[in-house]
């Protein structure tokens, strides 16, 4: 197959999705969750480049250790634009509302989401929401925090903190629209042979994303009117002067951001299974195991929130209850990346881009699971909690997991989305690139967590400075690999060579069709007779 | 710029130690992990590179790896707990005989008080070898009390007394800072604990001339707010009597039975009517806005000493008053500037 491959040159099909329809109300008012996966793909992309323009801010105020650059207040404002922005803005809706919505109905051999008018309701409930995101950052940006802890955001700051937690609140209904999408259409519109143990991975990553989308998202929703309701109208509700407790904001608080922690993680961990088995070459090791465990992830996610609270003012008892938790959150998380590494043995391993990302996440995210365990510990989370070994854990998790996913998802499947070959080589430079730069930016963020910086701090004490310059030279490399994807991803749109139905030579639903798919995705209704990932089989797929 | 890189932060208290070496243990653990996962993920791309030769080997998985890479780490995940846990649980019960100290924060400063009445701004002063307890909270957003040196930290809510002890080891000045995001100057809210030896502490004490020990200024705002007109020892009283009431159940009118510590008292000032004594009627009125945090403290210590000691008027017994630091505010001067203070801001301005 390969090497029919390599001596016919691939060329574009005459008709998909893309040429289907020209003009902007095609666009606008497309019911095609292709396109709308593309629509996401541009507003998510921007909000990452605003996101990553506020933290190369703060690691240029952070060279200095006096806070030099920046008012106080200023500074305020970018921590927490950036956080708002990155986890609201992109990391939520980037594997599910880009790389999901795209693949998963092909992977199911459905013509579309089951509600593709809703499909693309989200987004633009998603725009108004960010909107009030950027009209908040245009009337001066909030500086409470992501995580408005009370009475600071209700009682204290002077910042448009309603019209933030508007936006927040109305991007959270874009997040349950497009979950409510996804269970159905894996409930109802899979193909004909397309069982549950036949589903690829990458489908149970995101079903069970999207059971923590639609149980969890309205909690949030609850507590943002809250503070909205305290902050507009004195209504007493986490604001002690009112008669409200604190406490109780953040136990609403974490009840849906904790889980939204694995909203943001196992579609990526989905996507993760995709490449390590088609790079490999091999069956995926362990199918159950790691369809389950994800399943497991957001059932236990569910219950281990107050561990954001250990020195907050919750009983000694409910922490050692919460910790314990913790660790069986961790169990499945291990099962995978043992599962991943596991299916590489006797393979046949190529070192494709998407697989160098694969690996770079098996990597990063094992680091960023054990440094979990140390705030997972009461003993050490005491010391540890609020300081800069939080902030690297969680940019281990959510940049060298989450991203890292991402972008190897983006490359994998580019050439499906667009019909077009991204450049190897520059593709391959960037991927590495991104390595060195993110663990030059956040490993010796580690460090300086243990030795007791404080997170959230505009100027430190002088001893932490080296440790503070050798992030910020990090973040410089960082910043030169997220640019180049960009850059050549948008130079093969128009240069990049016809990438063929399969270039991947790879299993799955989403390969047997034309690349760019067709707006129907399928020509016939494909009707499936194997396993998922029958590599070394002659494909028997019946059309 | 220092160039100095230390990867631990300096060890001044008793937990340091053990908290170091839990440290280095998951530091260890996690270091094995990553290399192990690392090392077979290189071995696996060179060995089973793609090679015409060479074909993948289907393999569908094996239930009993499966068990053993789960139980293994349910395993040491339950040793890392049960570890945390013990030092955890001993971190949060401070010693039954532990110096008893105070402090309030506040945007953007801390304000600390020693049992002597002496004051302190953004530094605290304690001896080596002896327990010492902070109780805390503050005065508007949530603060967070973090020593690095002694390895402990504590939110420090506004609404309920919290707790943090240490027994420092090693004299010296270590940083005190707020850990919790409190609004513009957070990074500015920061202080120095100074560790001493207990005989220069003692002379420090000496030195810091109070105005009376906190008991005594309790005892003095016990009077000045007219608390004795009910709060008496006598059947007749229209309040409970509240001589060795500390650390004591109480049982209310709801026949509920509660322990009387300082969140208790403190409720009770601010709040009356939230939990009402069994036999007496919700007549108190609110002390909300009229006494200051330092001064519940104040009363809460003096009512301490109500069942401490007898009933000899403590201010026989404390030193002269005289402020040792001349910005920190008495008591009566902070009463009578809380009437011309702004109130919260509203939050309806952007």
């Amino acid at each position: 197959m390969s090497t029919a491959a390599t001596t016919v040159k691939p060329v574009m099909p005459a008709k998909h999705y893309l040429n289907d329809n020209y003009g902007i109300r095609s666009w606008l008012l497309t019911k095609d969750h292709k396109r709308i996966a593309i629509l996401y793909l541009c507003t998510i992309t921007f909000f990452f480049f605003l996101g990553g323009m506020f933290a190369a801010l703060i690691r240029l105020e952070l060279l200095t250790p006096e806070g030099d650059l920046f008012h106080s207040d200023t500074y305020n404002k970018l921590f927490t634009m950036h956080g708002v922005n990155m986890i609201f803005f992109f990391l939520i809706p980037s594997v599910p509302a880009v790389l999901g919505n795209f693949i998963l109905p092909i992977m199911l051999g459905a013509k579309d989401l089951a509600f593709p008018k809703i499909n693309l309701l989200s987004w633009y409930i998603f725009i108004v929401g960010a909107g009030f995101g950027l009209a908040a950052l245009i009337g001066g940006g909030v500086d409470t925090g992501w995580t408005f802890y009370t009475p600071l955001s209700t009682g204290y700051v002077r910042t448009p903190v309603i019209v933030l937690a508007v936006g927040i609140l109305i991007a959270g209904f874009a997040s349950i629209f497009t979950g409510l999408n996804f269970i159905v259409t894996t409930h109802r519109m899979r193909a004909p042979g397309m069982t549950w143990g036949r589903l690829p991975l990458m489908v149970w990553a995101n079903y069970a994303a999207s059971l923590i989308m639609i149980l969890g998202t309205p909690v949030i929703a609850i507590t943002l009117i809250l503070v909205a309701l305290e902050r507009g109208f004195h209504i007493g509700v986490f604001d002690p002067k009112l008669g409200g407790d604190p406490v109780l904001f953040q136990h609403m608080f974490w009840f849906y951001s904790h889980p939204a922690v694995y909203i943001m993680i196992l579609p990526g961990m989905g996507v993760i299974s995709e490449i390590v088995t088609c790079f490999s070459r091999k069956r995926v090791f362990g199918y159950t195991f790691i369809a389950f465990s994800s399943i497991a992830i957001a059932v236990f996610g569910f219950v281990v929130w107050a561990h954001h609270m250990f020195v907050a003012g919750i009983s000694t008892y409910s922490a050692l209850v919460f910790s314990l938790l913790s660790f069986a959150v961790a169990i499945p998380s291990a099962v995978k990346v043992f599962n991943w590494t596991a299916t590489m043995y006797k393979g046949s391993v190529s070192l494709e881009t998407p697989m160098l990302y694969a690996l770079a996440f098996i990597g990063l995210f094992t680091i960023g699971g054990l440094t979990g365990l140390f705030l997972a510990a009461l003993g050490t989370d005491i010391h540890i909690h609020d300081t800069y070994f939080v902030v690297a854990h969680f940019h281990y998790v959510m940049v060298g997991g989450m991203v890292t996913a991402y972008l190897g998802g983006i490359h994998f499947w580019w050439p499906k989305m667009t019909g077009k070959m991204y450049p190897e080589a520059p593709a391959k430079l960037a991927a590495l690139i991104t390595f060195i730069g993110f663990n030059l930016t956040f490993f010796p963020q580690f460090i300086l967590g243990y030795l007791g910086m404080p997170r959230r701090y505009h100027a430190y004490p002088p001893e932490f400075q080296v440790l503070n310059v050798l992030s910020s030279a990090g973040a410089s490399v960082l910043a030169v690999g997220f640019i180049m994807p960009l850059v050549y991803f948008l130079w093969s749109l128009k240069f990049g060579e016809a990438a063929g139905d399969n270039p991947w030579d790879a299993k799955g639903l989403e390969w047997q069709t034309t690349s760019p798919p067709p707006t129907h995705n399928f020509h016939e209704v494909p009707i499936v007779t194997e396993d998922p990932y029958n590599y070394g089989e002659e494909a028997n797929v019946v059309h | 710029m220092e160039f100095k890189l230390p990867l631990f932060p300096e060890q001044a208290s008793s937990v340091a130690g053990q908290v170091d070496a839990f440290y280095l243990f998951l530091v260890l653990l996690t270091t094995f992990f990553s290399l192990l996962i690392a090392l077979m993920i290189v071995f696996f791309i060179i060995k089973y590179r793609k090679r015409p030769d060479h074909k993948a080997e289907q393999i569908h998985g094996s239930t009993l790896l499966e068990i053993v890479w789960t139980a293994i780490p349910l395993g040491i995940s339950m040793i890392i707990f049960v570890w945390g846990a013990v030092l955890y649980y001993h971190l949060q019960n401070p010693p039954k005989d532990a110096l008893e100290i105070y402090g309030v924060g506040k945007q953007w400063m801390w304000k600390f008080q020693h049992p002597g009445g002496q004051r302190e701004i953004n530094t605290l002063h304690v001896p080596t070898g002896r327990p010492v307890k902070v109780t805390l909270i503050s005065q508007d957003v949530i603060h967070d009390f973090f020593v690095p040196a002694f390895r402990i930290k504590t939110d420090v809510l506004p609404n309920r007394y919290m707790h943090t002890w240490f027994t420092p080891t090693r004299e010296g000045n270590y940083h005190l800072f707020c850990s919790q995001y409190c609004g513009t100057n957070h990074s500015g809210m920061i202080g120095e604990v100074v560790v001493m030896k207990p005989e220069d502490y003692a002379e420090w004490l000496a030195s810091g001339k109070a105005e009376g020990s906190m008991a005594s200024m309790g005892e003095k705002l016990f009077q000045e707010f007219g608390c004795t007109t009910c709060h008496r020892p006598d059947a007749g009283a229209r309040g409970p009597s509240l001589l060795g009431l500390y650390g004591r159940p109480v049982r209310l009118s709801d026949n509920r039975v509660v322990i009387a510590d300082d969140n208790y008292i403190r409720e009770s000032i601010l709040n009356p009517n939230a939990k009402i004594v069994s036999g007496f009627q919700p007549i108190m009125p609110t002390f909300q806005g009229v006494v200051s945090e330092e001064g519940l403290i104040q009363i809460t210590e003096y009512i301490k000493h109500l069942s401490q000691q007898d009933s000899e008027p403590l201010s026989n017994r404390s030193n002269p008053a005289v402020l040792r630091d001349t910005e920190v505010p008495t008591i009566q001067q902070e009463l009578k500037g809380r009437g011309n203070e702004p109130a919260a801001p509203s939050g309806k301005k952007p």
